[in-house]
């Protein structure tokens, strides 16, 4: 079992949250390591030496091209230089290997773009996508989430109702048709939903549903549970400060995000060799 | 050959940007559309094969689960017009930018020089619109002319083969590498000829002493060894008017001012800088002693103050008043992303923790003509909000605290404040990070974007005629990703020690950046045709003074030059090696190996003459209104809970993103529902560690009215008074005053000159002893001056307006207090006195008059007030704590109770007052400084009173578990209102917009 075993952050091209993800990381359990993109490209660095890799959240190129779009083809068609493998290539042994992917808002969104989400034909073929709130506009506020059970989702094991800042303006989850929305809720892919505060049931209500996400999703994963991609940020509640309430209700110390990096690193430890 | 790739949302799939349109063309213009669809449009003009286009398309282009794309014609479709708006040549497109870069990762190829993608967006309009509404649809809503060009195409007679042909924006200029000589010999009039043709805005005796100096014999020898002429040549000049612009010297507050009051004393004051702002920091400093915090002020970007023994802020307010009336998206997001450079290049560098942001604009309901040149305010609001969006959001800074202010005389200019706070490390690479010199032998290097011709002479209107290929001067739009990819890289360089000081390219551009660093040596080489470039045609002059964005300059020893240029070029960035820093006493300009500028560093820099002004105070008599109306108390305070200054922001605020960084503990709203006013926020920017940061905003313009020295006073008592409310230490505060004005020098054209300079005079004064009785320092600050527009007849000033930020530690952010009402049963508590003080309330300017009372501020007995109140934080006693501002008493209780869902019951007949005649239009809405309305538990009563023995202080109420605020006057009742009442017309105002 590994003691501590390692988390990456990919930084660079306008991601911002790699500060507060490295603390959930460590946070988590992990030993948590920024890396900026130009040292995988440059060969000095390799996904294989890390077990758990972050897409975080920020702006890569500014989503000039629509979230996420251009560093999706980036690492589609990057090659790391010496070796001349292609990142992509890098990636899907990762992932081959069982390694578990956590992406955050534009992880999320960089995540579906490139076809690792919801990644039920397991082809790389787009088949859902992230798209422009319903109320046109970036909004940064807190939401209530519900996590499945039932999911096989690695990250919310024995989550129920969290609290959970979004802060994004492409944050609706659409899907190319009704059957890839049967298969998500068959295979219990939908691991997070945005719920009423007051009844807890999911909810299309804005704000509540704060971007009319189909099926009130706001995070989904892979058939495995290992990949996982949601809207809201975790590792912006590490404590109870981080909460918009905290100087009038009552909080546990350990902010909400916090379990989603110890059921990886508890996975990890467990799952891995 | 160039092809335009157009993409489009499929049917069915929901246009959020097209329904935006549809509001905004109601909101705006009044015209009533039934539907906009948008399209992406990409004008691709790379040498690519037919396979790469369509895989080009089909990829970074598309997201095939919504959108369909079409290369060489247009998508089909039915509608009444197409809108299509793209760039004009030379205006960054930050879009097109990212659509190249995909395109060369497609093809595995740098684009060559001259290739390129250029964006546009079409809009698809349906709806009952001719072609003059067309027009008037893109000029009022959909593009600026100044940065935009557009084609208007009815569907009658649309010919598809016409939007089939590409457009392609690429600048044309010809020539370039030109040096002329300025001939300078001739009479004023020649002097001020040039000065006026140029754009130098150099005044007489200015242009003279340029003059005399090339007339010394002993420059014009040294210029010969060069083989330069006795006359300057246009580079030469040019870098003297921007190194002596009032922008960068400072000259009206440098300026050596008579001063004469109503009484017809005189005073004389050698800077107002010198004698105000230096000297309430020498003092205060002085006080301090140990406690002293100060690191660094005035001489760097930002000012520096220490956190903790690891740790140092850095802090700095701009504005960016100009480019924002022209383009406010562009402007306010080159204002952000600017302000950004500031903290970023002082000392050796700071990583920026946090944005925060002040506008003042016009009424965005404004409904009667406006003057020529002027855009509405509804639309300079959405345009400045859009822009602070865009460059705090995407370059991962969060928007922790602002305001906006409102009043008419902005319409003219609006103001545009932007602040950013930094953090660095107290030892960088084994030297303490706030200092930093180039040292004699160090390159010269220039980082990250090119340049173009953006921003020559900042926002002065181009008088050169606009041609078809001529790039756009005036305004510049900002670029946050290539300033990220910039910060990323330079944060590495900084931590491995490869330079010796860095600062930004702003106002000035090198000839400013270079400048300045060269006084660290003692002069400079700088090669100007090492420069990288946007476009090929530029003179020397113009890369010298261009304000292109996204550059920052560094000094790099040679020993380290190599490893600097390999991790720049590593992480995708561009670095210059432009010249060598020296000792030579002169700033050495060169283009390709010839000599284009040699200027003594000393006269460079001392040169410059000293302004002498006329000040003098002669204020307009003013008085009170006499009797007023009888108006149901209630009714008055849901009028003014939807006042535009009192009103809920957070349709605006919501937009930014103020968590990210992971340090947010008081965010911009608080409350039960998230939803109450906070007074400040509070961040935690060591993610280990509960050590904050608090910080505030201060701004009266309205006091202006009466007497500025009042309004600067409350200004400062506004920012500490809130700082203190969230729980910040007023011991360890620091703060920046900035001043924007309206032209206060005596002309022909502005012939209330001395009067406006008095109130400069008079502000300087009071933010002078506000400060230093409040033990503040100031770290740093900036004027902008000439807030007029003057077109024909037409003559708007804005008021004089003093914006002062404070910043500071609270040692646990665990000990934070917000503004919401907490629990039923809890006492209340006002501190320190009201009075009659309803001059420049909000209450006076609901019924349209001004009066005299304005709030005086009593500096000892308020800073005794917040020192105990801060210590009572720190002992857990206060639960809430909100100040009383913009409508007084009423206003503030009725915020706390409806933010916190928790009703209140008060009688006035408790509020501790000064003087005897407060009628209850006094008590209920006096604007009176520095009072705080606090919430105590019942059984920690005594401990808080204890701690405020030395104070005036009033029990005035209880929490009631009933949701209503009622409000009586002994026995009689005079509010009695619903928290959902009130909330709802505290909300509803900008809630639509």
């Amino acid at each position: 079992m590994l003691a501590r075993p390692k988390a990456i952050i990919i930084t660079g091209n306008g991601t911002n949250c790699e500060r507060e993800a490295a603390e959930a990381c460590r946070l988590g359990g992990f030993e948590a390591f920024k890396v900026h993109i130009s040292a995988i490209l440059s060969g000095e660095v390799c996904l294989d030496d890390f077990h758990f890799l972050n897409l975080t959240g920020g702006f890569l190129d500014g989503d000039d091209l629509g979230s996420a779009m251009v560093q999706a083809n980036r690492l589609t068609y990057a090659v790391v230089k010496g070796s001349g493998e292609k990142v992509r290539e890098q990636l899907d042994r990762f992932i081959g290997k069982g390694r578990p992917i956590l992406g955050v808002c534009n992880g999320f969104q960089l995540m579906v773009k490139m076809g690792l989400l919801p990644g039920m034909a397991g082809s790389g073929e787009r088949v859902a996508t992230l798209t422009f709130n319903d109320s046109g506009r970036f909004e940064d506020r807190w939401v209530d989430l519900l996590a499945d059970p039932s999911s096989p989702c690695i990250f919310t094991r024995g989550m129920e109702k969290i609290t959970l800042p979004v802060r994004h303006g492409e944050g609706k989850f659409v899907v190319r048709d009704e059957g890839i929305l049967e298969g998500i809720e068959s295979r219990k892919l939908a691991a997070l939903r945005y719920v009423d505060p007051l009844t807890g049931l999911p909810t299309m209500e804005y704000p509540h549903n704060p971007n009319g996400s189909t099926g009130c999703i706001a995070g989904i994963c892979s058939p495995s549970g290992l990949l996982f991609g949601l809207m809201p940020h975790p590792e912006a509640y590490l404590h109870r400060v981080n909460h918009p309430r905290w100087t009038r209700q009552s909080l546990p110390e350990e902010g909400g995000g916090v379990p989603f990096f110890k059921n990886a690193c508890e996975y990890v430890r467990q799952a891995l060799p | 050959m160039a092809v335009r790739v157009e993409v489009g949302f499929r049917d069915g799939v929901r246009d959020p940007r097209g329904e935006r349109v549809v509001r905004e063309a109601r909101e705006m213009a009044r015209i009533h559309l039934q539907n906009v669809r948008t399209l992406s449009v990409y004008t691709v003009d790379v040498d690519l094969s037919p396979e790469e286009l369509v895989r080009i398309a089909s990829g970074p282009f598309t997201d095939p689960v919504i959108q369909e794309f079409s290369i060489g014609k247009p998508l089909p479709g039915r509608f009444d017009f197409i809108l299509e708006v793209g760039f004009k040549p030379g205006v960054t497109d930050n879009v097109g930018r990212s659509a190249g870069e995909a395109v060369s990762q497609v093809i595995g190829r740098s684009l060559a020089e001259g290739e390129g993608v250029y964006s546009s967006i079409q809009y698809r309009v349906t709806g009952n619109l001719d072609e003059r509404d067309a027009r008037r649809l893109v000029s009022q809503v959909l593009a600026n002319d100044l940065i935009n060009r557009w084609e208007i195409i009815p569907w009658e007679g649309f010919d598809p083969e016409h939007l089939s042909r590409p457009e392609i924006p690429r600048v044309t200029i010809s020539g370039g590498g030109k040096v002329s000589e300025v001939d300078l010999e001739g009479d004023a009039a020649h002097l001020m000829e040039i000065s006026r043709s140029r754009l130098l805005a150099l005044s007489l005796r200015e242009m003279e002493a340029i003059q005399g100096y090339f007339r010394r014999l002993e420059v014009a020898r040294r210029r010969e060894d060069y083989g330069l002429g006795a006359a300057p040549t246009d580079v030469e000049v040019e870098a003297l008017a921007q190194t002596w612009s009032e922008h960068c010297k400072h000259k009206i507050f440098n300026a050596r001012i008579e001063y004469r009051d109503e009484k017809g004393g005189t005073e004389r004051i050698d800077s107002l800088f010198k004698t105000f702002i230096v000297e309430a920091t020498r003092l205060v400093r002085e006080r301090q002693g140990e406690r002293d915090i100060c690191l660094s002020v005035f001489k760097d970007n930002a000012g520096v103050i220490r956190f903790n023994d690891s740790w140092n802020l850095v802090f700095k307010v701009e504005t960016h008043n100009s480019p924002s009336a022209l383009d406010p998206y562009g402007g306010a997001l080159t204002g952000i992303v600017g302000v950004n450079r500031d903290p970023f290049g002082t000392g050796m560098g700071s990583s920026l923790l946090f944005n925060t942001d002040v506008f003042c604009f016009a009424s965005p309901f404004y409904d009667r003509p406006l003057p020529p040149r002027i855009i509405h305010p509804r639309r300079i609001f959405e345009g400045v909000v859009e822009g602070v969006e865009h460059g705090g959001n995407k370059s991962g800074i969060p928007t922790v605290n602002g305001t906006v202010v409102f009043d008419d005389r902005f319409l003219g200019k609006p103001l545009v404040y932007c602040g950013t706070c930094g953090i660095m490390p107290s030892v960088i690479a084994g030297r303490l990070s706030h200092l930093k010199g180039a040292r004699v032998g160090d390159r010269v290097v220039m980082v990250g974007g090119r340049i173009g011709k953006d921003g020559i002479h900042g926002a002065t209107f181009s008088s050169e005629e606009l041609h078809e290929g001529s790039p756009v001067t005036a305004v510049q739009i900002g670029d946050p990703i290539t300033q990220k990819r910039m910060t990323d890289f330079l944060l590495e360089a900084r931590d491995e020690g490869l330079y010796s000081s860095i600062t930004d390219n702003g106002a000035g551009g090198l000839s400013s950046s270079v400048g300045e660093m060269a006084r660290d040596t003692g002069g400079v080489v700088l090669d100007l045709d090492l420069a990288p470039l946007k476009y090929p045609g530029l003179d020397p002059w113009e890369i010298l003074v261009s304000e292109a964005q996204e550059r920052m300059t560094l000094s790099v020893p040679p020993e380290n030059l190599e490893r600097f240029m390999a991790l720049s070029e590593k992480m995708g960035v561009e670095s210059t090696d432009l010249g060598e820093f020296t000792d030579s006493g002169y700033f050495h300009i060169r283009f390709a190996g010839r000599t284009v500028g040699f200027l003594e560093m000393e006269f460079l820099h001392e040169g410059l003459p000293q302004m002498e002004l006329v000040a003098e105070w002669d204020p307009a008599p003013s008085a009170e209104p006499g009797v007023l109306p009888l108006e149901d108390p209630g009714e008055v305070l849901l009028d003014l809970l939807g006042r535009l200054n009192i009103c809920s922001k957070e349709t605006i605020v919501r937009r930014y993103d103020h968590e990210v960084q992971g340090g947010s503990v008081v965010k911009p709203f608080t409350g039960a529902k998230d939803d109450g006013p906070s007074d400040a926020a509070v961040v935690r920017p060591i993610l280990d560690s509960f050590e904050g940061v608090v910080v505030s905003n201060g701004i009266v313009p309205r006091y202006s009215d009466i007497d500025t020295y009042d309004m600067a006073a409350n200004a400062v008592d506004e920012a500490l008074r809130n700082f203190v409310a969230a729980g910040g230490d007023p011991s360890a505060a620091a703060a920046l005053d900035n001043f924007c004005w309206c032209d206060p020098i005596q002309s022909e054209k502005t012939p209330d000159g001395a009067f406006k300079l008095a109130q400069l005079v008079r502000a300087n004064r009071g933010l002078f002893d506000a400060v230093t009785a409040f033990g503040i320092p100031l770290i740093s600050g900036k004027d902008s001056m000439k807030n007029d527009y003057l077109v024909g007849e037409t003559r708007i000033s804005i008021p004089p307006t003093l914006l002062v930020s404070v910043i500071g530690r609270i040692p646990d952010v665990r000990v934070a207090v917000t503004m919401d009402l907490k629990k039923e049963g809890n006492f209340l508590y006002l501190l320190g006195e009201t009075s009659n003080e309803l001059g420049g309330s909000e209450y006076y300017a609901r019924i349209g008059c001004v009066g005299k009372n304005v709030p005086r501020v009593d500096f000892e007995g308020a800073l005794k007030r917040y020192r105990a109140a801060h210590r009572a934080a720190r002992e857990g006693l206060v639960r809430s704590c909100h100040d009383c501002s913009d409508g007084g008493l009423a206003v503030a209780l009725s915020e706390m109770a409806f933010s916190g869902d928790v009703g209140a019951e008060v009688d006035l007949s408790a509020v501790p007052v000064r003087g005897s005649d407060l009628d209850d239009a006094a008590l209920l809405f006096s604007e009176s400084a520095s009072r705080l309305l606090v919430e105590v538990e019942p059984g920690r009563a005594a401990d808080f009173e204890r701690l405020m023995v030395q104070d005036r202080w009033g029990r005035i109420g209880v929490c009631v578990a009933r949701p209503h605020v009622l409000i009586c006057r002994d026995r009689r009742e005079l509010v009695r209102l619903s928290l959902d009442r009130m909330k709802e017309s505290w909300q509803k105002t900008l809630r639509e917009l």
